[in-house]
């Protein structure tokens, strides 16, 4: 019984909430392992195109929702995603258009194009708060949670409890779709394995005839998406708010580097792993010690490692040993 | 002997006709001749330096040529980008960075005929005919194959446009002697089948052995040319080319 409380109590603060802040952080760090695979840059303005896409559909529910339109207990927000992918897309293939491509023309050496990134990060962050503003927004609706933690106690009978919220289920439901979605294109349809090709060797992607700015567009589609639907499904789960939109970009690289850089099933352990990492070393363990030892034995502190206001410290702290010891990352990657 | 004029057979496939050119202001090529007939082997030998692999880039049109002509099959192809000579027929196998190594054999071939719109199952089968050891292994990346199989996957993949002439810089560098055997072999084997071969290859003597036409370049030049067994056989080519 003991047991069985402690690691119900571990699923409902630990585990759960990192697998579905993992699941975020994983579209994240997949479109930015594709750039960096496919254009060879870090595309620093990740976090705030993130928060440009999440606006859009915020928009666009606030909109919805005043019209009446409901797909409860889904929230409305689902609904307006793909009009969110189609902005994003414009967003991304503009920014393309009027700047990347003329350092991909010039050829220019990636930190120069990471730099040209940072100015597009700082642009569309500007766009995103002249628009919505800087606050926290509320756009999630339908119903909030699938089982509270009351009812899951009311029926197992045990102390502790767990809650699961649609949220949760959602975020993990679609970043299934999407990934799995994602990683059938690259690896069996033909356009996919051009993007690979590309990515592995330029040179001789070209002289197979590979278009590149044909790749260049779809790589960047395909970001869109994935931006989007993390963005959204961070801003459902938690809140959206610009400013931790830009601050996603630190954990989002960390997983795209601890996974190695340009190889997406890297991203995606990367992004388990950091999440996991940082919900696991910023919780108090105190009552989860206290279920599994003795009375004797019980800790007096909170068994917290680090204080959750130094969580961003957690990914900084893995990207440092990584690039110290396995510069490549965890999978084979391109070292940075 | 110094530097002569080479007038190429007119019913050669690949002919690179007096080729004169090179990276920057500087020419490299100077009035350098390489043609091949259909299905015959030619190879470029010479020492370091001496403008084989550029004479070779100039044919395959990585290099911008100031005078001189690349014809195809009679046809005029010198303003063509190396795509579009793709396109035309023709394949090339750079030396190095000449797979992709993340992606399994199979995929490498499938890249390989990325241009092609028709059903290329047939070439692929024939390729792994060819090299069987790539049909064993055609669900492994190809980055992690030995030096030998990554030739057979470049090699493979250049074949995958069914082209008229196959064009390799250098096919057996950094492979061991048996391996290298093995791959003339196998050239050998393409040339049977019609498609014509121009290479570069720094182990003149066993390249010349295989070869129905040799070129010795010398500074950007054509020094001696000759069918390989001539060239072999000259001594002045073997006490200055080919270590006595």
């Amino acid at each position: 019984m003991e047991i069985l409380n402690a690691l119900v109590l571990l699923a409902n603060f630990v585990l759960i909430p990192a697998i579905s802040y993992g699941s975020q952080l994983a579209l994240g760090a997949l479109g930015i392992t594709l750039i960096y695979g496919i254009l060879r840059f870090s595309h620093f303005a990740h976090g705030d195109v993130m928060a440009f896409g999440t606006m859009l559909v915020i928009l666009v529910t606030w909109a919805l929702q005043s019209a009446g339109v409901s797909i409860d207990p889904l929230p409305t927000a689902l609904l307006a995603l793909p009009i969110g992918i189609i902005g994003t897309a414009i967003l991304l293939l503009g920014t393309d258009r009027v700047v990347y491509r003329f350092y991909r023309k010039v050829r220019a050496a990636p930190i120069v194009v990471v730099m040209a990134s940072l100015g597009v990060m700082f642009v569309v962050n500007g766009l995103v708060r002249f628009v919505i503003g800087p606050n926290d927004q509320n756009f999630a609706d339908g119903a909030r949670f699938l089982f509270t933690v009351r009812e899951f106690r009311n029926y197992t009978g045990l102390d502790e409890g767990l809650g699961i919220r649609y949220s949760q289920m959602i975020t993990v439901a679609i970043t299934a779709l999407v990934v799995a979605a994602l990683f059938w294109f690259l690896n069996r349809t033909r356009t996919g394995k051009s993007m690979r090709a590309y990515s592995d060797n330029e040179d001789l992607a070209l002289l197979s005839g590979i278009n590149p700015e044909r790749v260049v567009t779809v790589t960047w589609l395909v970001v869109a998406v994935l931006v989007t639907v993390a963005g959204t499904l961070y801003g459902l789960d938690k809140s959206f708010k610009p400013f931790t939109y830009f601050q996603l970009l630190l954990p989002m690289f960390a997983a795209a580097i601890l996974g190695g850089l340009g190889n997406p099933l890297g991203a995606l352990a990367g992004a388990f792993v950091i999440a996991l990492s940082e919900v696991g070393v910023t919780y108090a363990f105190r009552k989860f010690f206290q279920y599994l030892l003795p009375e004797s034995l019980e800790p007096n502190s909170l068994m917290q490692l680090l204080s959750t206001d130094y969580k961003f410290a957690v990914s900084f702290v893995l990207l440092v040993l990584v690039l110290l010891f396995r510069p490549t990352g965890l999978f084979k990657g391109q070292s940075v | 002997m110094s530097e002569h004029p080479v007038t190429p057979d007119p019913e050669a496939v690949l002919i690179g006709d007096a080729m004169t050119g090179g990276y920057g202001a500087a020419d490299i090529l100077h009035d350098c001749t390489i043609a091949v007939d259909k299905g015959q082997i030619a190879v470029i030998v010479g020492p370091n330096g001496a403008g084989k692999s550029t004479a070779m880039k100039a044919v395959f049109g990585m290099l911008n040529l100031r005078k001189g002509q690349v014809r195809l099959n009679g046809e005029d192809i010198t303003s063509l980008s190396p795509q579009d000579r793709v396109a035309k027929g023709m394949g090339f196998v750079p030396q190095t960075r000449n797979i992709f190594p993340s992606m399994t054999v199979q995929e490498n071939l499938e890249m390989g005929a990325f241009i092609r719109g028709d059903d290329y199952r047939e070439t692929m089968e024939q390729i792994y005919h060819l090299f069987p050891i790539l049909r064993d292994k055609r669900n492994q990346a190809a980055g992690e194959l030995s030096g030998g199989q990554r030739q057979q996957v470049a090699v493979g993949r250049a074949l995958m446009t069914k082209p008229s002439v196959l064009m390799l810089d250098e096919p057996t560098a950094g492979v061991s002697p048996i391996v290298m055997d093995e791959l003339f072999d196998r050239i050998i084997e393409i040339a049977r089948t019609g498609i014509s071969i121009l290479m570069v290859e720094q182990n003149a003597r066993q390249a010349l052995e295989i070869a129905h036409k040799g070129y010795v370049l010398v500074q950007g030049a054509n020094r001696f040319t000759d069918t390989g067994q001539a060239l072999l056989a000259d001594p002045e080519v073997r006490r200055s080319f080919l270590g006595g």
